[in-house]
């Protein structure tokens, strides 16, 4: 059984690992769920094997299971539920602000991709002013908007 | 001793509630938030003067003795964290109240700020590694609304990014408690500290390093430290105050507390966290000179001093450790005092982007002031707090013979001190452009806090002895886990 469970939250963290590095954010999401998931059930192995509920069972003190892991994962999964639906909500307003799905990149990230376009822009340009028949200056524009 | 030790968690929680039932009058909202935060700043400093007195505290929560209750545990280093804390979270508070915004616009704003300084309360006085997991998590969610007030799309953005990068964390944290459980069958930090002997020291350091791992993210330091210039600086000022200077001291405390106390000695990751010192400081240094805006130019220059603060722990001697500590004190503060400054001038110009600024300090030249003599503060010029904190690092750096990391550090403060000319020469100085000022009206409420963040940031180096001394203590109590173990677990 215990095999089994370890297997299974390894599967669990392999796939929310997976789902985390899209770029959907319904995805990232389901894989933070995922994650999560995988989590609470490694803590919920980490009391050991099988054994007797522990305030209602009866027999041996040590046959009984330890009870202290299960209270953890009512936390964690209480908190996750919680921070779960805030990422929702989160996303559902980026969903009606943009209309897409997809996570952006960061600020820095466009910037740089902004400044490297405009330098090829500039690049190309010299080189067809070089050139024996300079091209129109149309064609390397710049996009007006990114 | 045992309401010293509960209040800081306690007070502000049912404040919390009670400003979501007066939710309609903002005026009793802020007079809650003002008088708990006060009364806690009372509290703190009670606290640190009753654990400096007589040695650390602990207590245990409904009477259940130590390894199977939970604990509360005031030492000296959670006690000066607490009051530094306050100190910041009270002149914020002031702050958000004078520049309106979403605090004026928003019931929630009064209320999950009265958690999150409840989050970090917890996070500080607990002795337990999966309360320590409750408090971050009670901090982070009341962060994550903070940040995202507004909903404005940008706010969305890098909310986004926040909040997923901090799930993470929270997943790897709880993995991180598994692994402890499944080693030791306990989560009691002094019961782990007695328990981690017994283990194999491959498992310890495994543990230690899954742990560093986690915090690290929390704390940004090198090379988890990504998502925080990006997320940070679309908050409102006095939000991204608090995030920058509080957050990431949380976490660092997180790391300071698991490498000292679970950690022995022979055990703790030196040479690892002084490389990751080093490496934070200049990343986030060379980002900063790369900035151009003034808010994201300070959110890389706390990456860079959160290095400082590894590198002080790194060293594990008693004088790097106290280093640590006062460099906290210093950082904290005067970080704040810097984003509540750069606050002002946005409030004033309409704008934080060097670019679009210039010659303020004909127009303001009181601002200019406070921001030359808060920046100087930070890269550490004789004789303010700055350069003290800075002096003992590389003392013990020196007397602990890691060359490397010293001049890395040296390096760091010169560039610190380039990029802060940066701003105030890009801001201050230079021709007027008559658009720039716009004159809007300061209000008093904001001006007041940050100058009196900027005035105690200066009078750190009045008090720089007893102070040093107090962190001198602090960190002989945490290299030696023995007094911690004996003061949870009473034998």
């Amino acid at each position: 059984m215990t095999i089994v469970l370890a297997a299974a939250a390894a599967s669990l963290f392999g796939c929310g690992t997976y789902l985390l590095l899209q770029r959907q954010l319904t995805r990232i999401l389901i894989g933070l769920a995922l994650l999560a998931h995988g989590a609470n059930l490694l803590i919920v192995l980490s009391a050991g094997g099988r054994g007797e509920p522990t305030f209602i069972g009866t027999g041996d003190a040590d046959g009984f299971l330890d009870p202290l892991p299960q209270a953890f994962v009512l936390t964690a999964i209480v908190i996750t539920f919680g921070v779960t639906g805030f990422l929702l909500a989160l996303a559902y307003r980026s969903w009606v602000l943009t209309h897409d799905d997809e996570v952006q990149d960061d600020l820095e990230d466009r910037l740089v991709a902004r400044r490297t376009e405009a330098e090829d822009v500039a690049d190309a340009r010299a080189a067809a002013a070089g050139a024996a028949e300079p091209k129109s200056d149309s064609e390397f524009e710049p996009e007006a908007s990114r | 001793m045992t309401a010293l030790l509960t209040l800081p968690i306690a007070l502000p929680l049912g404040a919390a509630a009670l400003s979501v039932v007066v939710g309609r009058w903002r005026v009793a909202q802020r007079v809650i938030g003002l008088v708990t935060l006060t009364a806690l700043l009372g509290t703190s400093i009670a606290l640190l003067v009753l654990v400096d007195r007589d040695g650390a505290e602990a207590t245990q929560a409904g009477g259940w003795s130590a390894p199977f209750g939970i604990t509360l545990v005031a030492d000296r280093l959670a006690a000066v964290m607490l009051v530094v804390s306050m100190v910041m979270l009270l002149a914020v508070l002031v702050y958000a109240i004078g520049q309106g915004g979403e605090e004026r616009r928003h019931v929630g704003f009064h209320p999950v700020y009265l958690a999150l300084t409840a989050g970090v309360s917890a996070a500080f006085l607990t002795g337990d590694l999966f309360n320590l997991f409750v408090s971050f998590e009670v901090m982070l969610t009341s962060s994550y609304v903070l940040l995202t007030l507004g909903g404005r799309r940008d706010q969305v953005r890098s909310g986004m990014t926040y909040v997923v990068i901090s799930l993470v964390a929270s997943a790897l944290f709880l993995t991180a408690l598994a692994f402890v459980y499944a080693a030791t069958g306990t989560v009691n930090l002094a019961d782990l500290a007695v328990k981690f002997t017994d283990l194999p020291v491959g498992v310890r350091q495994a543990l230690g390093l899954l742990l560093l791992v986690v915090f690290g993210i929390k704390a940004a330091v090198f090379p988890l430290f990504f998502w925080l210039p990006d997320s940070y600086p679309t908050a409102p000022t006095a939000i991204t105050a608090v995030f920058a200077a509080l957050l990431t001291k949380v976490g660092f405390y997180a790391i300071v507390r698991t490498q000292t106390v679970l950690l022995p000695p022979d055990d703790r990751p030196q040479t690892l966290l002084l490389a990751i010192a080093g490496a934070t400081m200049l990343v986030g240094v060379l980002g900063a000179i790369a900035q151009n805006d003034i808010k994201r130019i300070l959110s890389f220059l706390i990456v860079s001093g959160i290095g400082y603060m590894v590198m002080g722990l790194g060293l594990f001697t008693v004088a790097g450790v106290a280093g640590a500590v006062f460099f906290i004190i210093h950082h904290v503060i005067v970080m704040t005092a810097l984003f509540l400054t750069g606050g002002l001038l946005e409030q004033r110009t309409g704008t934080g982007h060097l670019d679009r600024l210039g010659g303020l300090i004909r127009t303001a030249p009181a601002l200019a002031l406070a921001f030359l003599v808060a920046g100087l503060n930070l890269a550490g010029v004789p004789p303010l707090p700055g350069f003290v904190a800075k002096f003992a690092l590389v003392d013990a750096g020196i007397d602990g013979g890691w060359w490397a990391v010293v001049a890395v550090s040296l390096l760091v403060s010169l560039l610190t001190l380039f990029s802060m000319t940066k701003i105030w020469t890009g801001a201050f100085w230079g021709d007027v452009e008559p658009a720039v000022d716009l004159h809007r009206p300061v209000p008093l409420a904001m001006l007041a806090p940050t100058t009196s963040l900027v005035a105690l940031s200066l009078a750190l180096t009045l008090f720089a002895g007893p102070l040093y001394g107090l962190a001198e203590r602090a960190a002989t109590d945490l290299l030696d886990a023995s007094t911690y173990v004996q003061t949870v677990l009473g034998s």
